[in-house]
This record gives structure tokens, sequence and C-alpha cells, in this order.
């Protein structure tokens, strides 16, 4: 068999996918009385409004902000329980954002608006883009887009590819590949799903080589789907990147600046089809989602299904803690997660992981002087010069930033990761890149 | 828990990579050819290689001290400037030269540490080669000492020394070519060395063998070696069949002669002095081949490797801007002009 990858850049950081890959997902439910915190924005986009005020019983999967603008996504209650506050908290990445607070009465009544639905076929295309936009669905791998956007761009972009991304390319993750041993029929009826909504495409399951049982386990779900194959993938960083994996799929390059619709292509993570599913077959929101815990300082790593809001902390307290000498936690992967300063924040739509690294694992090497290796040009997937934007972002010029193309970095962290000289090239360039995009808006 | 955690941008892991464990790679690609001009060469030899690589390493601690910075020698690339400098010098012998023998490493290194990289800002800033600065520093000064008629040949390996080795003791072989003898035709000589030359350029294997672990080890790519390599032999055989005087006696085994093998894998590759672009190794390669071929056939010198990798060194913040790689997404490579 012929693996597909992308063909410029990438690396091989090591996998430490062992840890946690053999371990079934289990659940685990906030505690009777746990204080649940929903901010407003868990997606890209405007925040969400708030519908129910302080005082208010909520029941588990009742709206309780609803999505008001264009870009912008709903957000469920996981829990029943009694709106306790709506007021500004602490937010995973150090913003605060105004919130809902939900105390836990352990009863997880449901919310009667929460109905199976027997057929799925016999719902209409907006139907079931309605569905998907109520149920609060927005992208699970990380970039939280609301995905009912995605699912239905501008009718000039006609869609003839829908990928599912199951690369999981990031170090320690696991969670798209047990959810894949776990769901593989429920994946490929999200997948039917989605395809029903664009005559003639045809889906790909893209999953990375390091993954062969759950390659084999998916292929034989889908040996009599016409439109749905699987693709195999030859394992390197960043392949879940939409761009590097429409590419590898489809041979199609993005242009600069575009969304993958204007290559004919649609791209989802596993996660976020099997919310499809639930909405549209069990008329479930999305209130729980896969994370894995791992890294040398957790106590029992695996994989575990959380709600929504729930505290990081009482998460970490439920399954055996973490070491003493935890120096860095990291929510998402190592090379594109963002370490946390505080346990006390709530898990939202987006958080895939949680990391503990113990001092010696956290603690990077002084930066020295670039040596011109190059081997950062060789590593970037997206042709950039990494060393030549870091020397832009530090002397100030948005200009030459800019010219070089910049702005096209999509933050991988490949660049830092192969410098001999531990630059902070990707560090600089994502901080100075921010600026830039900021300062073109205006 | 109560202590307080780590918070820092992505990404949070690094390679095991290290400026000073490549440099160690490229010390220990350098061994096999530093043992067997030793071998070749004798003594003197071994004097000439621990003297540079001393005061390579005593001249960057002397200039850091001076200029207050912290001291770099960790990083191991004095180490190889001045192990490189000592083979790009022949081995003296201690009976006519006995201070020249300690003289030339010490200024050799002197210039090419504090003038050619110290002073642009150290590693990674110098625009030349250091190690060659340094050589072309002596060639230029003691021209008598470091090229031409005295080169020492070693009795070491008599097994090896053939009888034209003892006709040919006092001068290398790309010498003799220039002077239009066709000695040099010897293949296997070229590989195993064993003729005249500076203490690191005359065994081929060993440096190709270092070469390839240098490649294998991902430490240097493979593109401006072979590419200067394959230049010099295509060009070579162009003016042979041109009918050009100067190579009408030159073949393939001049690949092995002089410093080709050891500029190729060890000089031309040196980061700070070379292209990163990918396209822009290629320009590199092929500069420095064809101006080799150009001094070796046309040229004073027997022997034009040192300089034409000096020449591409000025050329490389041009090939870098001009070779800019085109991005992911973009139609045209990203525009590398200068902005006002």
């Amino acid at each position: 068999m012929n693996l597909k990858t992308f063909k410029i850049g990438g690396i091989h950081p090591p996998e430490n996918k062992a840890i946690t890959e053999n371990k079934p997902i289990e659940i685990v439910m906030p505690k009777e009385g746990a204080t649940m915190v929903y901010p407003l924005i868990q997606h890209i986009g405007k925040p969400a409004t708030p519908v129910v005020k302080k005082g208010d019983r909520v029941l588990m999967g009742q709206k309780i902000a609803e999505a008001e603008e264009f870009l912008c996504s709903p957000i469920h209650s996981s829990v029943s329980g009694t709106v306790k506050d709506i007021k500004p908290t602490l937010a995973l990445d150090g913003k605060t954002v105004d919130s809902i607070i939900i105390e836990n009465d352990g009863l997880f009544e449901e919310d009667p608006s929460m109905k199976e639905i027997p057929d799925w076929t016999k719902l209409s295309r907006e139907e079931i883009l309605t569905k998907i936009k109520d149920a609060g669905i927005v992208g699970l791998g990380g970039a939280g887009f609301p995905t009912h956007i995605k699912l239905n761009p501008l009718p000039s972009d006609k869609i003839d590819t829908i990928i599912i991304n199951a690369a999981e390319c990031e170090p320690y993750l696991t969670t798209d590949h047990r959810v894949m041993l776990e769901n593989a029929e429920r994946i490929v009826e999200g997948l039917k799903i989605m395809l029903s909504l664009h005559k003639g495409a045809k889906g790909y399951i893209a999953i990375e080589n390091n993954k062969p049982d759950a390659i084999k386990k998916l292929a034989s779900v889908c040996q009599n789907i016409e439109n749905i194959s699987v693709i195999s993938l030859m394992t390197k960083y960043p392949q879940g990147s939409e761009k590097q994996l429409i590419y590898a799929v489809t041979n199609r390059e993005v242009p600069s600046g575009k969304l993958p619709a204007s290559v004919g292509c649609i791209v989802n993570n596993v996660d976020t089809v099997l919310a499809i599913e639930r909405a549209c077959c069990k008329g479930r929101p999305l209130m729980r989602r896969i994370v894995t815990l791992s890294g040398d300082g957790a106590n029992n790593p695996g994989n575990y299904q959380i709600r929504i809001g729930m505290n990081i902390q009482e998460f970490l307290d439920q399954v055996g803690g973490i070491k003493e000498d935890v120096s860095k936690i990291i929510s998402g992967g190592p090379m594109m997660g963002k370490a946390i300063f505080s346990t006390d924040i709530p898990f939202i739509k987006t958080s895939s992981a949680i990391l503990c690294l113990t001092k010696e694992t956290a603690t990077l090497p002084p930066e020295s002087n670039c040596i011109r290796c190059g081997k950062c040009v060789s590593a970037c997937p997206m042709g950039l010069m990494p060393l030549v934007l870091n020397q832009d972002a530090l002397s100030g010029s948005i200009e030459l930033f800019d010219k070089h193309n910049g702005t096209d970095c999509i933050m991988c962290g490949s660049c830092s990761y192969v410098c001999p000289a531990s630059r902070h090239l990707a560090q600089t360039i994502i901080a100075y890149r921010g600026e830039v995009l900021a300062s073109k808006r205006k | 828990m109560n202590n307080k955690l780590m918070v820092s941008s992505s990404p949070h892991i690094r390679s095991k990579e290290t400026v000073s464990s490549v440099m160690r790679d490229v010390v220990i690609a350098l061994v096999p050819a530093t043992v067997m001009g030793v071998v070749y060469f004798g003594l003197s030899a071994l004097v000439t290689v621990i003297v540079s690589i001393l005061s390579a390493v005593l001249w960057e601690s002397f200039y850091n001290k001076i200029a207050k910075k912290q001291n770099t020698v960790k990083d191991f690339s004095a180490v190889i400037t001045g192990l490189l400098l000592a083979l790009n010098i022949p081995a003296l012998s201690f009976n006519e030269h006995p201070i020249a023998i300690f003289a030339l490493p010490i200024l050799g290194t002197g210039f090419a540490i504090i003038i050619a990289k110290m002073l642009f800002g150290g590693l990674g800033q110098n625009f030349i080669n250091p190690a060659l600065a340094g050589r072309a520093f002596l060639v230029a000064s003691y021209p008598t000492l470091v090229t031409g008629s005295v080169f020492k040949e070693s009795n070491f390996m008599p097994v090896i020394s053939s009888a034209t080795v003892d006709t040919a003791s006092y001068a290398t072989p790309l010498s003799n070519i220039k002077a239009g003898a066709s000695y040099g035709a010897d293949l296997m000589q070229g590989l195993l060395g064993n003729t005249g030359g500076t203490i690191g350029e005359t065994c081929a294997i060993a440096l190709i063998l270092g070469g390839i672990y240098l490649i294998y080890k991902k430490v240097i790519s493979w593109k401006i070696p072979v590419t200067f390599i394959l230049t010099v032999l295509v060009f070579t055989y162009i003016f042979k069949f041109c009918g050009i005087e100067g190579a009408l006696n030159r073949n393939y085994t001049e690949l092995f002669y002089g410093g080709l093998m050891l500029g190729a894998f060890f000089m031309a590759t040196d980061y700070a002095s070379s292209p990163v672009t990918p396209i822009g190794q290629y320009i590199m390669g092929f500069g420095c081949g064809f101006i080799t071929v150009l001094i070796r056939i046309f040229g004073g010198y027997p022997e034009g490797v040192s300089y034409s990798i000096l020449l591409m060194n000025l050329c490389v913040p041009l090939i870098d801007r001009w070779t800019f790689p085109r991005t992911f997404g973009h139609k045209s490579p990203a525009k590398a002009k200068e902005v006002k």
C-alpha cells in the first residue's frame, strides 16, 4: 500500500502515544455540588448570548446561551442544576471571559428537547444544518470553528471531498485513536450525514499509519460503502493541519488566505463527526468530549470522557491526581497546546488533552545564536524561512514579515522543535503574526 | 499543589539536538581524515593539529574575555575551526621549521577566530568560512611555507609509498598535473592519500566516510557536496573535450586529489557561510565546483578549492535572497526585497 503524506517539511517528534493508546475511554462525571463554568466563547467567532439568568434551574442538554451572530455557536448545560451567576472568569488562555456558572445538583435530569431521531435520512438539508447548529458543534480538534458554517460554504465552492481528520499527529494524544476503535460505526454514520449535504462528494477517513488497528477497524466498516474510503498516511507532524492533510489526501493546495472549501474540501475531526452523529441521530447537543490525560507527571494517564464545563482540578482529583513535581500543565498537545497557569479553570469544547510535565521534561534549553543550519527551513511545512521571519519579528518590521509571508505560518512549532540553538522561532513568529494580522484588520 | 506552574508559548518539546551535539558530529566525522594525516605525515602533523585546536579555543576564550561575553567554546565550533585549519595546512619538518610549525597554526587560528569569526559576532554571523580565511591569510603571508615545494613526505607506510611517491615527494599531485605531468592518474593513490598535500586533504576515502556520516546524521545535506563534486567532474571533462590545453592531462582521478573532498564535505557546508535554501545549496555547490575547475585549469595556482569556497561564501547573502522557497499556497516565491 502506498502511503500518502504532505510534501514539504515536517518533523518526527517522539510520539509518546504508547502511554495511553491502549486505555479504553473512561467516563468521568462531575460530582454533586460541583461548580460548572461555561465560558461564552468556546469557539472561533463572537461570544454567545446567555438565555438563562441567575437563579434559574436548568436541565442537562438545555441551551443556556444562544448564537445570535453569524460566526457563533450556542452553549448547553452539561448537568442539571441552578444558575449561580453570570460573570467574567478566567479562561484557559489567560483572558477573562463572561461565563455562566451552574451548580450541579447531581441528578443529571435530561431536557425534554433531547429526543432520538429515528431516521436522519428523512431530514432535509436545512434540518440537518439546524440540528448541527443547535447542538453547538464546533471543530473539536482544537480550532473550534463552528461546524454548521463549515458544512454550508458559499454555493460557488462546490464541495467534492469530505475528509475526516484522524491523523492525530500531536505527540501524546490518543483520543481520536480510541474514539475510532470504540465508535467506528457511528463515525461512518456521521460521515454519511455530512456527505448527504453535498451531493456527489466523496468521503475519506485519513489515519496515520501509527494506528494500524484503527485503520483496519474503519476499513472493515467502510468495506461496502461506495463513496467512503480509508486513507493510510505516513506518520509525520503536522499532518493533522488542515492544509497539509488536504494536500496529503487530494494533492490540492489551499491557496494562501483561503478556506479548504475553495478547493472543494471540508475537513472535520473524528470527535466532531461523532458529535454530528449524536446530534442528528440521538438529538443530543455537545455536552461532553474526550480528553487524553498524559505526560510523565500524571499519576493515572488515560483517555477520559468528560463533561464540558467541568473544573480541570476536579477532574484531576477524580482520576488520581498529578505528581508532586509537575511544573507545567498543557491543555492540548505538546506542539501546539497552551500552557495553563492554574488548574482552576473549566474544560471547554476545544480542550483535547491535559499534559502534565515534570520539571525535567518541561524545562527548555536556553536560547543561543542562530548558526544558520537551515534545519528550520527544511522543517517548515509551509515553505517559509523561520530564521528570516524570526529576525523580521525581532526587528519589528511588519512590512518585511508580511513580504516573507509570515502570516501564512500555521503555528505548528516545527521550526522551534528542530532548532539546535533552541531559538524561540515559532514563539516570536506566532506572537508577531498576531500583531501583523491585527494591524492589517485596522 | 503549592508550586507555581511554568507557563510558556508552544511548542513545549524540543529535539535532543543541540549546537554542541551537531558540532561534535563534525569533529567525529573529521577523525578518520585526521588519523590518516598523522599516519602519513608523522609526528609534526599531530603537533600541528593539537596546537591548532588549542590555540583556536584559547583565541575564542581570549576574545570573549576581552569583549566581556559569555564564553562560547563549549559549542565546539572553535575546535572545528582549529581542526579544519590544521587539516588545511601542510605538516612541516621539525628540523627545517622549528618555529613555523607552532607559529603557523597559532597565527592562522588567530586570524580565523578573531578576525573572520568573533569580530562579526561569533558563530553563525561569520560571512566566510573561518578556517579557510585563516588558511588564505597564511597563504598570503607565508606562501613558501604553506604552498609550493615544502611538503614533507613521510616514510610511515613504506608498503604503499611506491617509487612514484618518492619522485614526487616534494610536490602535490595537482601541481605536477599543472606542470603537465600525467602523474596523478593513479586512482588508488588518490583514494588512500599517500601523496603530498595538506595534512587532512590527501586521504579521500577517510573524507568521504566522514562526509557520509554527516549526511547520515543529517548534519549536512547532500546537496552542496554532491553538486560541488559533480560540477568539478563535468567541467573537467568539458574542458578536456574542448581541447583546452591545461585540461588535456586531467581525468576523473582528479576528484580524489587536492582539497576537493575536504572542501566539498566540510568547508563548503559550513552553516554560517552557506545558503539555507534548497535551491541556494545547489547554486553554492555548482559555483564552488565551477570556480575550482577554472582555477585548476586556467589559474596560477594548482588548486582552487579554498578560493572557490571563499568566493562563493561572499555570494551567500545574495543567493539566499534570490532563492526564497515558494510558500505553500502561493504561486510565486516570497519576495525577499529589502524594505526601506
